[in-house]
């Protein structure tokens, strides 16, 4: 709990300021990081140099002339959802943000059902995708909106059941309490370590990341976006403000995404408890609200450095090819996971 | 149809990008950070064309054998002062205008190469872009400037039998 | 008053026709087909080709190329100019490996003239020759990449089809277009430090394919994508007069470096002519990296077989070609490239007509494209490798 001193209506302002902060703080290192200069260093050049020392303001830089780039709207696209289109996508990752616990007493809510809602939430995205295509009457966008549609149904359930195999295991499906099991767990009677699941449950966090990339539409899952196809899918018609909104989206949602599976996967904000003696989530020490975001975000950075080093790297599938591999490979491979998970949870 | 990913091939490539990017970091880019720094081109680069005006009897060689007409030469003649005193004057072709519209010029180096004189030569010089398309048509005195620039014609390889032009 | 009652007897019936047609179509769940135009303006085609695609969902119903958004004329530009002024042009044709461009027309002057030139610049010219190859295809194999979602290969191409383009410059002065090839030789001979340069190049590119190998080819995904697409049986291929890589890939072995007997210096070097039996996109794609490496390899051979000797052979300073028909072919980078040039005896040529590679090469889409689905499209239009100046000239 956040200081009792504070009136209701400051704790609100603060999770909202902070809930901001921590989708775009993310998103614009993400963007520098590793969409300006990792990828400019894996293709032996420099990236952007000239923007501040070493090219840092780009990114302020590119937002400036976004924002003064014409707003064209086709003719014939349907005003008012092509408007509200960038703004859902966006919501979806707000949205996203509210259940991911950065500290003992450092998150926005803290839901019992916070894994069930983030799957929940994690889909909306797919709704101003599909609106996005359909309206702005352009074939290109509709076919992106399509594709969209098709490939992130088809990826949310392998997702689904990545993350059932670490609730069976974690007993729970609040994501504090994923976190602190994974922390004060122990391996075989030795808790040096904790218990983090990227070690019992590596099925479950591959699969995990492979829907990861599927939903955020990186390479080699991009064929909605697919720029030497469909020109620029479900985007093609966006231009300045609008078309800054899908990308301030499709980073930020990397990094929340980043973010929830360090929480799945990786011990979340924590160090393993058995380092500092902490025996319940009431002993935790209170500096963790402050380094646990860092641990968070260094933890983060590590999950984008893989999503994005692969979507350097890969060519992009085939949709069907695509389709294929979600329901014949990832869907049975999880529930194989989820079958072994539950019968070892209940062996030992 | 095999679409589970056989490990080697998509891990080569992850292999062959991590290479690249540590390479980068460690011995620096293949780039050129272009107004800070420059790439010296080759001798022989065709950058632009200078003029050296003593040479030039203004022929017509050139403009005739460009194959996009972008050479423009108008000349008088002259009585110049005999060789040999006492003889009789000399007529001399007096250069007024010798153009080139790089806007339309394709860096072919037929005039150069027609010039029986060896009043044009190439320059390497390539930093002489314009905003406007109608200052790429540069007089006599820009193309004399670009004289300085223009570089000893390169040594030939081994074996070569006759000497090179520039 | 029903819409019936407003109409003609001939309106009523095709309205009553229509009518049914509709109803038919509902019972059947029969779908609209929508075009979709691919270009002229569209980052797949890299310059300005339309391709009208006919999709039922994604699969293309019917397909078919609409080429001459680009087309500059260049067989009747050379009808008023001059011999030696012709090659600036057609320098322009295929301007990724363009020195490939001036050798037939060169080439057949020659042969009209009944001159040849000397032995160091049929060699040097052969050089040239297997260079702008190596810059061509190389940048090909980049922009596969980029066809199919990968960013990174374009770079790397980019990269070391610098080392091939400074070579280029470095000898002929031209980066892009060289026009470097005169009637009787070569305009002038190779700077020094030219040879020891261009054998460090030739293993950096070695070096490239290996890593196009390792970072595309051996890709599991981007075999899924192009393995059994777009696949062109050897017959078919031959009847469309397809040519160079891509007739090789469908099994057919036929390299006009090999099987012709020109004035230049391919026989005087070991080289395998690559074929593949499969004929799919993979296949086209293969055979090219194959041939990258081994164009390095045939100017590695030459750079140490160079003869000494003039570069140039007795040619009249002002060239009038004499009267006669001359048709001079070579495999350029992207196939069977020639010139048939009549000439009536004066400065220029009567008329030239100049066989492209990349014309024929993409008559084949709309046979190839039926029944594919867009994505493949692109990845069938990238392994065809066609480029926009070769195919509209």
């Amino acid at each position: 709990m956040l200081a009792i001193t504070i009136p209701y209506w400051g704790q609100s302002l603060l999770r909202v300021l902070g809930g901001i902060v921590a989708v775009l703080l993310p998103a614009g290192t993400i963007v520098y990081l590793f969409l300006f200069k990792m990828m400019s260093f894996m293709q032996s050049r420099l990236g952007p140099m000239e923007a501040g020392p070493y090219g840092s303001l780009q990114l302020v830089a590119e937002v400036g002339k976004w924002l003064q780039k014409e707003d064209i709207m086709p003719e014939r696209a349907d005003h008012r959802i092509f408007k509200m289109a960038p703004l859902i996508v966006l919501t979806s990752t707000f949205l996203l943000i509210a259940v991911v616990p950065f500290g003992p007493d450092a998150w926005f809510t803290n839901f019992d059902v916070g894994v069930f809602y983030m799957l929940a939430v994690s889909s909306v995205s797919v709704l101003g995708i599909l609106i996005a295509g359909w309206a702005s009457a352009n074939k290109y966008s509709l076919l992106g909106g399509l594709r969209a549609a098709g490939q992130l149904i088809a990826y949310e359930l392998p997702m689904v059941l990545a993350v059932i195999g670490v609730v069976i295991q974690a007993g729970t499906m609040n994501l504090q309490q994923i976190v602190f099991a994974q922390n004060a767990g122990e391996m075989f009677g030795w808790n040096g370590l904790g218990n983090p699941y990227i070690l019992t449950q590596f099925v479950g966090f591959c699969v995990f990341m492979v829907a990861v990339q599927a939903e955020l539409t990186q390479a080699p899952f991009d064929m909605p976006i697919a720029e030497s196809e469909l020109v620029s899918g479900y985007m093609t018609e966006y231009s300045g403000f609008r078309f800054l909104i899908f990308f301030i989206a499709e980073f930020a949602t990397a990094g929340v995404f980043a973010l929830v599976a360090s929480v799945l996967f990786l011990g979340g904000w924590g160090v393993p408890f058995s380092w500092f003696g902490w025996k319940s989530i009431d002993g935790v020490a209170n500096w963790m609200n402050v380094v646990g975001p860092i641990i968070m975000f260094s933890k983060m950075m590590l999950l984008v450095f893989l999503i994005m080093w692969v979507r350097f790297t890969y060519p992009r599938f085939r949709e069907d090819q695509l389709q294929r591999f979600a329901w014949k490979v990832l869907i049975p491979v999880s529930l194989a996971n989820i079958m072994v998970t539950a019968i070892l949870k209940v062996v030992f | 149809m095999a679409l589970k990913p056989k490990v080697p091939g998509l891990v080569k490539g992850l292999g062959v990008t991590l290479n690249t990017m540590l390479t980068t970091i460690t011995k620096g880019a293949n780039t050129v950070q272009y107004p800070h720094e420059k790439e010296a081109p080759p001798i022989r680069a065709r950058g632009v064309i200078a003029l050296r005006e003593d040479n030039c009897t203004s022929c017509m060689l050139c403009v005739r054998s460009c194959p996009d007409w972008c050479i423009y030469i108008e000349a008088h003649k002259e009585l110049a002062p005999p060789r040999r005193a006492g003889g009789a004057p000399r007529k001399v072709n007096r250069l007024e205008r010798f153009d080139i519209d790089y806007a339309l010029c394709m860096y072919c180096g037929i005039c150069v190469e027609v010039c029986p004189f060896d009043a044009l030569f190439w320059s390497p010089e390539y930093e002489y872009s314009e905003p406007k398309i109608a200052d790429l048509l540069h007089d006599k005195t820009k193309l004399g400037e670009w004289m300085e620039t223009v570089p000893e014609a390169p040594e030939l390889e081994a074996g070569a039998d006759n000497k090179g032009k520039k | 008053m029903s819409v019936e009652t407003m109409l003609g007897d001939r309106q009523k019936l095709a309205y009553i026709a229509a009518q049914a047609a509709d109803a038919r179509l509902n019972v059947e769940l029969e779908t609209e087909g929508m075009t979709l135009n691919i270009g002229p303006q569209h980052p797949a085609t890299h310059g300005t080709l339309r391709i009208i695609c006919r999709l039922d969902g994604e699969q293309v119903i019917w397909a078919e190329p609409s080429a001459g958004y680009m087309h500059r004329g260049y067989e009747k530009l050379t009808e008023v100019r001059t011999f030696p002024q012709v090659t600036t042009l057609v320098n322009r044709i295929d301007w990724l490996g363009s020195f490939a461009n001036e050798v037939p027309f060169i080439l057949a002057a020659e042969k009209l003239m009944g001159v040849e030139a000397p032995p160091r610049a049929q060699h040097i010219r052969t050089i040239l020759f297997e260079l702008s190859r190596i810059a061509n295809v190389s940048l090909f194999l980049g922009d596969l990449g980029v066809q199919m979602g990968a960013i990174t290969p374009v770079f790397m191409a980019f990269r070391d089809r610098e080392y091939v383009l400074n070579l280029i410059e470095g000898a002929t002065g031209g980066r892009f277009h060289p026009n470097f090839d005169r009637i009787g030789g070569l305009f002038n001979d190779l700077p020094k430090g030219w040879i020891d340069e261009t054998r460090a190049t030739m293993k950096k590119l070695r070096n490239f394919c290996d890593e196009m190998d390792a970072l595309l080819f051996g890709n599991e995904i981007f075999q899924t994508r192009t393995r059994g697409i777009g696949v062109i049986p050897s017959e078919i291929a031959v009847q469309y007069g397809l040519s160079g890589p891509n007739l090789r890939a469908s099994g057919v072995d036929y390299d006009l470096r090999r099987d012709q007997r020109l004035p230049l210096a391919w026989d005087k070097v070991d080289f395998k002519v690559w074929t593949h039996p499969d004929g799919d996109s993979f296949a086209r794609c293969w055979i090219r990296l194959q041939e990258t490496r081994e164009s390095t390899l045939i100017v590695d051979q030459l750079l140490d077989t160079i003869p000494a000797g003039p570069i140039m052979a007795k040619v009249p300073r002002i060239i009038k070609v004499p009267e006669g028909e001359a048709w001079v072919s070579t495999e350029n980078p992207l196939g069977e490239m020639g010139y048939y040039v009549i000439s009536k005896g004066d400065l220029g040529p009567f008329r030239v007509k100049i066989r492209s590679a990349s014309f024929n090469n993409i008559s084949i889409v709309p046979w190839l494209l039926r029944g594919v689905y867009v994505p493949d499209v692109i990845t069938i239009l990238a392994s065809l490798y066609f480029i926009l100046g070769d195919i509209d000239r």
